[in-house]
């Protein structure tokens, strides 16, 4: 499972805060906080910090990426942020994100290709997010096929098939994880697949417990990455059991501990 | 035709693990041996490295020897006499390594003290120069006493002591810190508890590169095939990148053979397994070229034949695969 540490975003108070004051120590040790709790790649986002967007973002990466070794995900919509930053970190960066759209897709795999970036790539077309599976496997089909020709491997392509908060659009759960296991079916080899996981529960009550159920049965879906909280020690216990169970490891009695010392 | 090639190439590898010390090293051993380092499947060079030789440890006990099958007692003669003469013979027959087995401490085989056991692994020491494994009689109580006296006669001659199980593993874990000393990590048929004792190891701070595993090891004929599917997953998940897992493996051929009917019956009493003199060291060697397949790093042998022609095994492999490596 590649865990996508999710907490280095503006969102956040603290971390809106630490951008606003250039405050190096505070995203440095929340960035390795991060790792240490298993997050094998970081994501960067500006969210709605009163900084220059790409000023804020240049920052935020070189202080995340003096602080670890691990790739940054470049959580950004503007093609003009991921063009002057992208280069910074090569293949390093993972471009996060673009959408569906041919001229998008073009655009975005050229990048990616030329820095040797990896790209994750939203479902999502003009018409917004696809409220059935079909629309969504349809465009998910239409994604791997463009980085097909636009060589980039599959290793390097992170498919979003995009969930949407529980108590607002209860049907999508589900249509997440049956589109999930239809692309995953369809594609040989496999991209990646990954949520931005805690959007499944925004505004409701026991997120951190909606969380983690659904990351279980997305995973169990054919998931293999999540933008989530790696600080969230129940949520990454449940990551570890979900592997035990898929046979990614062997068993002993300390597997929570054995599998954390894997790193 | 076209034949697909399925090699496959792997994240990590064995760790590489060195017993004995020279005198420049703090010891008095004229070589080390340096045993694991593998990164492929055993001996499918073209996937990676087979990493180093797999060593050959003679077994020799200090008292008790009379539960030695008489057809094996024989080859060593009068050398059985004392453990430091036996050791000597050990290393004349070809021993990269001496596995001295302390049975003269087990509460019903003499009962020696742990001083005496003491004297006894300095003795060996004096006597050979290669490096020592250090094994016990297997009585928990018992070994708890004895060994920590053994690793501090032995302190500085980077001894190989065992064992250590999930039940029982913080004196001697605390012993070979202190007078630095590897480990010999025991499971009983059971890779969970395999990885299982290593974490316990680590948790009270023994590093797990100063590791062995010893998954218990089984004759030909009497579950030799479901060890070899265990050391198999073993290897796999340490190839795939489990920390826990990556230790060379040691296999106790000898005491295991030599328990098995076919290698010790008389021709009357097994009419038709031929010659009561062949079977004991073929039913040994058999069952340790199986292991070297499995991935066995230390083989630990009885028999001067079975010595011999594992030994010859082993030059082929090494000889194949330096052929194949990539």
């Amino acid at each position: 499972m590649h865990v996508i540490g999710e907490r280095l975003n503006g969102m956040f108070k603290d971390v809106r805060k630490a951008l606003e004051e250039q405050d190096v120590a505070a995203i440095q040790d929340l960035a390795k906080a991060q790792v240490n709790a298993g997050a094998g790649i970081l994501d960067l986002n500006v969210g709605p910090a009163k900084v220059d967007p790409l000023e804020g973002m240049r920052w935020l990466i070189e202080t995340a990426a003096a602080a670890t070794e691990v790739p940054l995900a470049i959580d950004n919509p503007k093609w003009e942020i991921q063009k002057a930053v992208v280069p910074m970190l090569g293949d390093r960066a993972i471009i996060n994100s673009c959408k569906a759209d041919e001229e998008e897709l073009d655009k975005y795999m050229a990048l990616a290709v030329e820095n040797n970036a990896g790209l994750v790539a939203l479902t999502i077309d003009k018409q917004g997010v696809p409220s059935d599976v079909d629309r969504r496997v349809e465009l998910g089909a239409q994604i791997g096929a463009k980085a097909m020709e636009a060589g980039l491997p599959m290793d390097k392509l992170y498919i979003d098939p995009i969930i949407l908060p529980v108590n607002v659009a209860p049907k999508q759960p589900e249509n997440v994880l049956a589109a999930l296991e239809q692309l995953k079916m369809l594609s040989d080899p496999p991209p990646h697949f990954v949520l931005g996981l805690s959007n499944v529960s925004q505004g409701c009550n026991h997120r951190s417990l909606i969380n983690r159920i659904y990351l279980v049965m997305a995973m169990s879906a054919g998931l293999d990455s999540a933008i989530m909280d790696p600080t969230d020690k129940d949520l990454m216990d449940a990551v570890i059991t979900t592997e035990l169970l898929q046979e990614k490891m062997i068993y002993c009695d300390s597997f929570l501990d054995a599998q954390r010392m894997r790193g | 035709m076209n034949i697909q090639d399925t090699a496959q190439s792997w994240s990590a590898s064995i760790n590489e693990l060195t017993l004995g010390a020279t005198s420049a090293e703090g010891g008095t051993r004229a070589k080390t041996v340096t045993i694991g380092g593998g990164k492929c499947i055993p001996w499918l060079a073209y996937e990676g490295s087979v990493g180093h030789r797999p060593a050959i440890a003679v077994e020799v006990w200090d008292a008790g020897m009379g539960a030695w099958p008489a057809a094996l007692l024989e080859q060593y003669g009068d050398a059985t006499s004392d453990a430091a003469t036996w050791a000597k013979k050990a290393v004349e027959l070809g021993a990269d390594i001496v596995a001295l087995r302390l049975m003269g401490t087990h509460p019903d085989m003499g009962d020696a003290s742990p001083d005496e056991a003491a004297a006894t692994v300095k003795a060996v020491l004096d006597a050979v120069d290669v490096p020592l494994i250090v094994w016990g009689c297997d009585v928990e109580e018992k070994d708890n006493t004895v060994l920590p006296k053994c690793c501090e006669a032995a302190k500085g001659e980077n001894c190989l002591f065992g064992t250590i199980k999930e039940k029982n593993y913080r004196t001697l874990v605390a012993s070979c810190l202190a007078d630095g000393h590897k480990l010999i990590a025991e499971s009983p048929l059971d890779i969970n508890i395999a990885k299982q004792v290593n974490i316990l190891a680590h948790d009270v701070g023994f590093p797990l590169e100063n590791l062995v595993i010893f998954p218990t090891t089984a004759a030909l004929g009497y579950g030799l095939e479901y060890v070899f599917s265990i050391m198999e997953r073993g290897r796999l998940a340490a190839l795939g990148g489990d920390p826990l897992l990556q230790q060379p493996v040691l296999c106790d051929v000898g005491l295991q053979a030599w328990r098995a009917k076919e290698a010790v019956a008389s021709e009357e009493a097994l009419p038709g397994f031929g010659p009561a003199a062949e079977r004991g060291p073929l039913w040994e060697t058999i069952s340790a070229t199986n292991y070297l397949q499995a991935g066995a790093d230390i083989l630990v042998l009885r028999h001067p034949a079975a010595i011999t022609t594992t030994r010859d095994a082993i030059d082929r492999l090494v000889e194949g695969a330096a052929a194949l490596a990539v």
